[in-house]
């Protein structure tokens, strides 16, 4: 019963590790990508995971302190992603 | 025995909570992966959804088996609530402009049905749509759609788009 917990805190530390991985990956699609939309979504998916990392690094710690940070940034993520859609025009590819 | 019980009931659903995380990182991790190799705008927006909604959801839910307490669980439900009503809107305006733009592979669509759509005199989110109709004209309503199109382009002001 005791190596329970100790496990669960290791999976969740490999939860992280992989978050991390993950967002290297997108971060390659955000420099890549060809036009603004493809960075546009990549961006999306950033602010996703960050969110799922806050929400880990929550659950592995137990300190709710980041709860309302969550909340905030999951609001400002999609004002920021809607109002770069609306400038992003046919042609201008960027 | 009582104690004893509460501490299970408590490793038991850090358990459960840890399962959940696991299952949304890893499409988080599955997402990424399609998000770098999938060809188009369309692709990746598909393969974007899965940490934006379900991995999302699947992490806070395990967030809230960890945290436990009334007032986190239920900011958690607030964001997961806000990504269910935040994402479609994020998608439908992304997915409408890769459609007017070079975002989508026509090669590999089966069906297009907004091929019909006169996307080419499409004014933008700024100007009225040019099958809107700004005078009542209730003798010629096909006719006069067809040649109204190009109209509201002319008087727009000189753009690169």
């Amino acid at each position: 019963m005791t190596g329970l917990p100790a496990l669960l805190d290791a999976v969740l530390v490999v939860c992280l590790v992989l978050l991390g991985i993950s967002a290297l990956l997108v971060v390659v699609r955000l420099l890549r990508g060809p036009t603004g939309l493809d960075r546009l979504v990549a961006l999306d998916v950033l602010v996703a995971e960050f969110l799922c990392g806050l929400v880990v690094y929550a659950a592995l710690t137990g300190d709710s302190a980041l709860v309302p940070v969550v909340v905030a940034i999951s609001l400002v993520g999609f004002l920021g992603s809607t109002t770069v859609a609306r400038f992003v025009r046919r042609g201008t590819d960027r | 025995m009582s104690a004893g019980s509460r501490d299970g009931l408590a490793v038991t659903l850090d358990a459960i909570g840890t399962v959940a995380i696991v299952l949304g990182v890893l499409l988080t991790l599955v997402a990424s992966i399609g998000l770098l190799s999938l060809p188009d705008v369309l692709s990746r927006m598909h393969a974007a959804t899965k940490p934006q909604v379900l991995g999302l959801l699947l992490v806070v839910i395990g967030g809230a088996l960890h945290l436990r307490t009334s007032v986190d669980v239920w900011m958690l439900v607030l964001v997961g609530a806000f990504q269910l009503v935040t994402a479609p809107v994020t998608a439908h305006v992304v997915g409408r402009l890769a459609h007017r733009g070079d975002g989508v592979r026509r090669d590999l669509l089966y069906v297009d049905e907004l091929v019909d759509t006169p996307d080419t005199a499409d004014p933008g989110p700024d100007r009225p749509e040019p099958d809107e109709p700004d005078t009542e004209d209730p003798d010629a309503p096909g006719d006069a759609e067809d040649t109204d199109v190009p109209a509201p382009r002319g008087g727009g002001r000189p753009e690169g788009a």
